[in-house]
């Protein structure tokens, strides 16, 4: 008999028993391990990827705060650049003021510098026409300057032009006449100034002689705000005009 | 000739005995529960794990891929059953690389044990799954024409599982014992690494078998539940 009944019944209890303490010492054990392990991984993984998510947030953090100072920088950049060339107009068209003022005062200087040697010239110039006037009229009349100014009013007088000689005699008519000198006139003088004057307006014209250092070189009628003069002034302003066209050339 | 180490009695009270058969499964248990305990003693959850951890998880995962290659839903469950039937069957043919051993398996009475124990534990994943009353209609199933053969079934396959892992078994024992006593070296060598194969390619046998008649017993419910969805 290849079965042993006995031996099957304890066999089988074996079995079951083996099941048991398998299950007990073996398969419980292991898949408690596995299922940690899997476990412990999926949580580090779980973790990793939270990392992960961290570190890219933080770099998304990063980047935008670095484009923000990048657009900053550029602003500030701009702004500087603009307030340098606002400087800069502010800075030339003072330059500009300042030369244009000193331009101005320059040809203020020159202009007064110009005015100035301008007078000296006249001065000097009357001065010395008047010198080689006196000096070329003695030398070829033999008369003195008075003498021949006076001579020369005389013959002004005479040759007056209607109008003046009219409106001029109505006046000496009702007003006193006075004749002006730079010096003083001699007898003879006053009395051909005298007769000139009363041929002229042809009436007895009763004239007092003054004398008045200012006037340059000449003799002047005056009556009642009029007055018929003659002086060397006269042929000092042609020269004076030629003098300016000689300064400004 | 000594057909079954159930013949070798060391000690006997009545009914009670001890035969070789028992003490070598004693012996076979031991070196399983001794080893699975000095390992399991220091397991860890850390990545870096020993290597004879390494080889426990490998064995026990690889028991759990098949059974859920069968079909079975919820592999561990049936782990401890079906996992143990196979770790013994291995484990006994590959100790008969100890000289003087002689596989419990090789012991129809053994075989019988086990198949016996597929024969309850079949219902009983059965009415666990599907509730008592369903499970019993499975023998029914499609009329109850069939009742008679699915009863029949039942018996011959526990026959055949038990008669297979023996005569397997037991004939490799036996030829190597013949073997023995015409050329004593080298082939007696070549036929124990033959041996080894087909006890684990018994124990794979065994086990896989085992798994799909608790797969058939759990898994009728499921034509049931096709028709309800669209």
């Amino acid at each position: 008999m290849l079965i042993d009944w006995f031996t099957v019944a304890a066999q089988a209890l074996n079995f079951l028993i083996l099941v048991w303490l398998m299950k007990r010492y073996l398969y419980q054990p292991i898949l408690h391990a596995i299922d940690a392990r899997e476990r412990r991984i999926a949580d580090e993984l779980a973790d990793a990827d939270k990392k992960k998510a961290e570190a890219k947030q933080e770099r998304d953090d990063f980047e935008q705060k670095n484009a923000e100072l990048d657009k900053q920088r550029a602003s500030l950049l701009s702004k500087a650049t603009e307030e340098a060339a606002d400087e800069r107009q502010r800075l030339i068209k003072a330059a500009r003021k300042d030369a244009d003022e000193l331009s101005e005062k320059r040809a203020t200087a020159l202009q007064r510098e110009q005015k100035t040697l301008h007078d000296e010239i006249t001065s000097l110039a009357k001065q010395e026409v008047f010198a080689i006037a006196r000096k070329t009229l003695s030398d070829l009349a033999g008369a003195s300057l008075e003498e021949r100014m006076s001579s020369v009013f005389a013959q002004r007088m005479r040759e007056l032009d209607d109008e003046t000689k009219s409106s001029l005699g109505e006046v000496l008519s009702s007003a006193p006449a006075v004749v002006r000198s730079a010096f003083d006139l001699p007898a003879e003088q006053r009395e051909l100034i005298q007769k000139a004057i009363n041929e002229t307006f042809s009436a007895d014209i009763k004239l007092s002689f003054e004398t008045t250092p200012d006037l340059v070189s000449g003799i002047e009628l005056s009556a009642g705000g009029q007055k018929v003069a003659w002086s060397i002034a006269d042929y000092l302003a042609s020269l004076e005009e030629s003098v300016e066209e000689l300064i400004k050339a | 000739m000594r057909l079954s180490p159930d013949q070798l009695i060391y000690w006997q009270h009545g009914f009670f005995k001890l035969n070789a058969t028992i003490v070598f499964t004693w012996m076979v248990i031991l070196i399983l529960i001794v080893g699975a305990k000095l390992i399991t003693r220091n397991l860890t959850t850390e990545h870096k794990r020993s290597r004879w951890q390494n080889l426990l998880e490998i064995v026990v995962m690889a028991i759990v891929s098949q059974i859920k290659d069968v079909g079975l839903r919820n592999p561990k469950t049936y782990l401890s059953f079906l996992g143990t039937l196979f770790l013994f069957v291995a484990m006994s043919a590959l100790c008969t690389i100890i000289p003087g051993y002689d596989p419990p398996t090789g012991s129809l009475s053994t075989t019988a044990a086990l198949a016996i124990c597929v024969l309850v534990a079949v219902p009983m994943f059965g009415i666990m799954d599907q509730g008592m009353k369903g499970y019993l209609k499975t023998y029914i199933e499609p009329t109850f024409i069939m009742l008679p053969f699915n009863l029949i079934s039942e018996v011959s396959r526990t026959l055949a599982l038990a008669v297979r892992l023996f005569g397997n078994m037991m004939s490799g024992a036996m030829i190597i014992g013949i073997l023995l006593t015409i050329t004593p070296f080298i082939f007696p060598i070549v036929m124990t690494l033959l041996g080894l194969l087909t006890g684990m390619v018994q124990a794979y046998i065994f086990s896989i078998l085992a798994a799909v008649y608790i797969a058939a017993a759990v898994r009728t419910r499921e034509p049931k539940l096709a028709p309800s969805t669209p």
